[in-house]
């Protein structure tokens, strides 16, 4: 046997001559769709839920809280100043709606590339990018100052009889992150519904057979509806695939297509995608590591998986601090006084903290993913992925503040400060994407189990004879006990 | 309707497999024995069982396209009848309508347009929701979802006769053979 003999769950073991399994432990098609549904069917709720839960809700309760107090009193109740217009809110919307990216890279991204791991994580990936882009919208919602006429944002027949102007980026936004929050919420519904099915056939409870019942529209495994949700699966990951680079483009035009020095730069589009999908990632396991050991899934989503999405964020890691390194290259090598100006500022000036945070946590934290030790040792990836949530919240707060506070004109500069509003609106989003994730764990099918049962060996009605691109299980001489079914 | 041989009230025969690579012989060999009104059912996608079962495509990809250049005509559409015809102002001396400053719409547009027509494209060609039918009435069926293996066929095949086509199926390799009632007070 090779080395990872000693550990039956570490997967990581550099063996060339044999692949790591995708799924350990002893199991077949049974025992998966039992240890995932039973999560959700038969297992008393953990006392720890509850308390998570309470505190969560109440963290809810303290966004609300701060939203219905700034719809009463007005913008003033946030730190915003002039020439500091765009603060917490925006560096909020832009911070959780880049969160979002990851689950849509894991479910279609990594689905047409035909990345066989993405299976064990895209559900959950998928729930988190819904949640974050819930929490994303409502920044930009509450943030426009006169609430009572938000509408103004859509393209609705009004009083006024007037028309959005569509050739602001400001617009884009609202129909790229709508059309994100459809396409996500489709894509991941659609992805369920052969689980919600098996959820209805498992359930005892009335109730349950009922909601879930209704939630699986019928499905019944038939293949030729298995034929049809195929070729729609993979037109839905063909369509969100530019759809997620988009979204993240569009957001960085809100900065790009102004012209204060630092913003207006033709790096952003691709540099905000890199950081989102960074973000992103930190953010799936930060969730995730706590999920799997607490609900025993460590067969499923193994540490193959997590080794495999701190490349990710190694390489994506990479390219942002390599964007931080080009706009500085570019501020010097334009010659533009003013933007060579914004930089220097941003390192030196009095938002220096900030941006010495940001780049100790994305620049230096991601490089440590070279090291396989730390990319395999679960705590120590845990709190590299706090970092890298930290450090990409800065980001957003560094670009979004630094450049605003020192334009172009030295009488109009000044210093940005939040107000406890503020601090406590950021926090309440928090309280709400964690309830949004505990509510999901505890009614909904954690791990795609329909799709997990694909990459298990035994699923080969081909074994040896023929193989997908990327499918190397398929011909492998039985190396682990699920190996040559039939 | 295969009227004379069959039991009223009877909706097919059903027999049930535990390993995907049986399964997709045996279908094989339905195909081949000219069935047109029978079905498998698994947990997941088999790969392999579109030949196996002789599947054609599906019309799926023109839904979508369709739906794709509905969004991407509405957003044209949208963005120069609001902005250059019904409430025409100039700002940062752009023009009314021009392609550049309307593309972030238009591509957003025809992607949710897209995503649209393959969601319930899928669901309708699909014939759901449809919560009810016969084949939930059946206890083993209940693991069609979860780890096993179903050849089903309808009793409104034209090729269904009763004890043929039990034989038939007995003779693939599954478990017993069941019949399926119509109702589901079974």
């Amino acid at each position: 046997m090779s080395p990872a003999a000693h550990d039956p769950l570490n997967n990581t073991v550099d063996d060339p001559t044999r692949p790591n399994a995708l799924i350990l432990g002893d199991n077949d098609f049974t025992s998966l769709t039992v240890k995932v549904s039973d999560i959700v069917l038969e297992r008393k709720t953990p006392r720890a839920w509850y308390v998570a839960f309470t505190v969560t809700a109440g963290l809810t309760g303290v966004l609300f809280l701060m939203i219905g107090y700034l719809f009463i009193k007005g913008v003033g109740v946030w730190g915003l100043n002039n020439p500091v217009s765009w603060g917490w809110a925006i560096v909020n919307f832009v911070f959780w709606v880049g969160i979002g990216h990851a689950g849509t890279l894991i479910s279609a991204i990594l689905f047409l590339l035909r990345q066989k791991w993405r299976t064990s994580i895209n559900r959950f990936a998928e729930a988190m990018t819904i949640f974050a882009v819930i929490c994303a919208g409502i920044f930009p919602a509450i943030h426009v100052g006169r609430i009572w006429v938000v509408y103004w944002l859509f393209p609705l027949p009004n009083y006024q009889a007037m028309w959005p102007n569509f050739r602001s980026p400001l617009l884009w936004d609202v129909f790229a992150v709508g059309t994100y929050a459809t396409v996500s919420l489709l894509f991941w519904y659609t992805g369920m519904v052969p689980d919600l099915a098996t959820l209805r056939d498992r359930a005892r409870g009335r109730m349950q057979q009922i909601i879930y019942g209704i939630l699986a529209v019928g499905w019944r495994g038939s293949h030729r509806h298995w034929h049809r949700y195929e070729k729609a699966y993979l037109i839905l990951a063909g369509l969100a695939t530019p759809l997620v680079l988009s979204v993240h483009s569009v957001v960085s035009f809100d900065f790009a297509t102004a012209q204060i020095p630092g913003w207006h730069t033709t790096i952003f589009p691709p540099y905000f995608v890199a950081g989102a999908v960074f973000s992103g990632f930190a953010m799936v396991g930060t969730l995730l590591i706590p999920a799997r050991q607490w609900f025993g899934l460590k067969e499923f989503i193994t540490l193959h998986h997590l080794e495999n999405m701190n490349k990710i964020i190694l390489a994506t890691g990479s390219m942002v601090g390599f964007a931080y390194a080009t706009e500085f290259f570019i501020a010097w090598y334009s010659g533009n006084p003013n933007e060579s100006f914004a930089f220097v500022n941003r390192a030196f000036g009095p938002y220096s903290w900030a941006y010495w945070i940001m780049v100790s946590c994305n620049v230096i934290t991601p490089q440590l993913f070279w090291i396989k030790k730390v990319r395999t040792t679960v705590p120590v990836m845990w709190a590299m992925y706090i970092f890298v949530n930290i450090g990409m919240w800065f980001e957003r707060f560094v670009i979004t503040v630094t450049s605003l506070h020192r334009d172009f004109l030295p009488s109009s500069w000044g210093y940005y400060d939040p107000t406890v509003v503020d601090i406590l609106t950021f926090v309440g989003s928090f309280g709400l994407f964690f309830t949004l994730v505990l509510l999901f764990i505890r009614f909904l099918p954690m791990v795609a189990m329909a799709e997990v049962k694909t990459v298990m060996p035994i699923a080969d009605a081909h074994s040896g004879e023929r193989r997908a691109v990327g499918d190397y299980h398929g011909d492998i001489p039985a190396a682990s006990p699920e190996g040559g079914g039939a | 309707m295969a009227a004379d041989t069959q039991i009223s009230g009877l909706y097919g025969l059903l027999t049930e497999f535990e390993s995907p690579s049986v399964l997709v012989q045996a279908a094989a060999q339905v195909r081949d024995a000219g069935y047109r009104n029978w079905d498998v059912h698994t947990p997941f996608p088999i790969h392999g069982m579109d030949e196996a079962m002789g599947i054609r495509g599906t019309q799926l990809p023109f839904v979508v396209l369709a739906g794709g250049l509905i969004g991407l005509g509405l957003a044209t559409l949208m963005q120069w009848w609001m902005n250059a015809v019904d409430y025409p102002f100039v700002i940062s001396g752009k023009p009314l309508f021009g392609i550049p400053a309307n593309i972030p719409v238009m591509f957003e547009l025809t992607v949710l347009f897209s995503a649209f027509a393959a969601f319930f494209g899928m669901w309708g060609l699909n014939g759901m929701p449809k919560w009810h039918h016969p084949l939930f009435a059946n206890r083993r069926f209940l693991r069609a979802t979860q780890d096993r293996f179903f050849i089903v066929i309808e009793a409104r095949d034209p090729r269904f006769r009763l004890h043929e086509t039990s034989a038939f199926l007995a003779s693939l390799g599954g478990s017993e053979v069941e019949e399926v009632k119509e109702s589901a007070e079974d």
